[in-house]
């Protein structure tokens, strides 16, 4: 019982004191490493007024694009959205507010987030709409953006193995923004393709260290591919 | 004649340099690992986390966790490393990129680029573009020298939102191949068959001719 045990048998546990205008940092890159299951939860509990903060929307009907069906998400902060019909209809009628951010910004600013950063300079964006209303400061003659950090209410992730105490290995590029969201969740809760005992880990190959995880779920994945390409 | 799709790739490939790290954006760009040269070993980044990009998958080894940036299933070859988002941006952000080769709407004599938002049609997003133009020292922009109207894309002064400042120096585009310096394009070299005048009617900013333009060369 507990100590450093972070498993939970349900996905509701999972999203325990998830509510109404929280902000929600999801890991994924379209729809690559996305915890599917996690998103669906939310669904499920209808929580609304949601900033999300994913680098993608998913798409119609997969994803995060199934939390704009019922309209839980107010705000979400992305790098790229263009894979989504409803998506660009919520946008288009006001419903739906987006603050476009460059990918690696974006990815920057959920790492200051989880290291205790709360704003870093960057050189991408200048001379650019990103740039508008923001700090801009020399350093070597350069111009640089202060941009700040992201901090999430929830963080949710999907990680191939766990261990109990929620050390975190990804697999292949569905780690993309995974161990950054991971670190930046006040509360942070991964699916999993399989959780093993401590010890079964090899520390030296551990991507995300359990002490940035409070909540760790054995899941079943759809994993749907969005451009299925392949060699002639 | 305007170079077609391939041809374009295969003269942008002939900026590749043994040893490499290249990152290629969607379209035209991808194209180039199609004609990396014979005996030369580049090595390409995939913005989403993935340095060392092969070729497709099989239907055999297909893999929901192996994408590239265009959300394609890839593999990954041998040498290869996978990383997170904020490892890959600080690999471009931070100048360790050999090489950057990504289209755009539009290009000015001040080495401006804008290639994201058109307004008023749907502005989908920047994607990774606005890191890879801040952050590469070598860029080669691909990109039709003209709109299907006839309308140049290499302008005075880009009349599109920016996607970077000051950071474009070479365009390839499918009448010629330019460098920007000094608030001018310079013609450097011509598609087989596309007259000089050709080009200078096409360009609306400044371009220099010098006395002599190569035209390109195909096997």
């Amino acid at each position: 019982m507990a100590g450093f045990d972070k498993r939970v048998n349900s996905y509701a546990e999972a999203m325990a004191g998830l509510s109404d205008g929280m902000t929600v940092i999801a890991g994924g890159f379209g729809l690559c490493g996305i915890p599917e299951n996690l998103i669906a939860e939310i669904k499920r509990v209808g929580a609304r007024d949601l900033t999300v903060v994913s680098n993608n929307c998913g798409v119609d009907g997969f994803g995060l694009g199934v939390l704009l069906e019922d309209r839980q998400i107010r705000k979400m902060i992305a790098s790229y959205v263009g894979e989504n019909a409803l998506f660009e209809k919520q946008l288009l009628s006001g419903e739906l507010e987006v603050e476009l951010t460059p990918q690696g910004t974006l990815a920057e600013k959920m790492r200051a987030g989880g290291a205790g950063i709360p704003a870093f300079f960057t050189a991408t964006g200048v001379g650019t709409p990103v740039a508008e209303g923001k700090e801009t400061r020399q350093f070597n003659g350069r111009d640089y953006l202060m941009e700040t950090a992201i901090v999430g209410d929830f963080a949710i992730v999907k990680g191939w193995k766990a261990d109990w105490y929620g050390n975190v290995i990804y697999r292949h590029t569905a780690q993309n923004f995974n161990p950054l969201a991971a670190a930046a969740g006040k509360i942070t809760v991964v699916e999993v393709e399989e959780i093993v005992a401590p010890g079964e880990l090899e520390p030296t190959q551990i991507h995300t260290p359990g002490i940035y995880v409070d909540r760790v779920i054995l899941g079943q994945f759809e994993k749907r591919i969005e451009q299925r390409t392949v060699r002639c | 004649m305007a170079l077609s799709r391939e041809q374009m790739a295969q003269r942008v490939a002939r900026e590749l340099q043994d040893g490499f790290y290249v990152n290629l954006g969607i379209g035209i760009p991808t194209l180039v690992a199609n004609y990396v040269p014979e005996g030369m070993e580049v090595m390409l980044q995939s913005e989403n986390g993935l340095l060392g990009m092969g070729a497709f998958p099989t239907e055999d080894t297909i893999d929901a966790d192996m994408i590239n940036a265009g959300k394609q299933t890839v593999t990954a070859r041998t040498g290869a490393s996978i990383f997170s988002s904020a490892e890959s941006f600080a690999m471009i952000r931070g100048g360790h990129i050999d090489l950057t080769v990504l289209g755009a709407f539009e290009v000015d004599v001040a080495g401006n680029i804008a290639s994201w938002m058109v307004p008023g049609k749907l502005v989908k997003g920047m994607g990774g573009a606005m890191d890879l133009v801040a952050g590469a020292e070598n860029i080669i922009v691909t990109m039709t020298h003209a709109s299907k109207n006839g309308e140049s894309k290499l302008l005075e002064r880009c009349s599109l939102p920016l996607t970077g400042a000051g950071c474009i120096k070479r365009v390839l585009t499918d009448l010629a191949y330019l460098e920007i310096s000094d608030g001018a394009f310079i013609l450097k070299e011509r598609a087989p068959g596309v007259s000089v005048e050709e080009i200078i009617e096409k360009t609306a900013g400044k371009l220099i001719v010098p006395d002599h333009v190569p035209e390109m060369q195909f096997a």
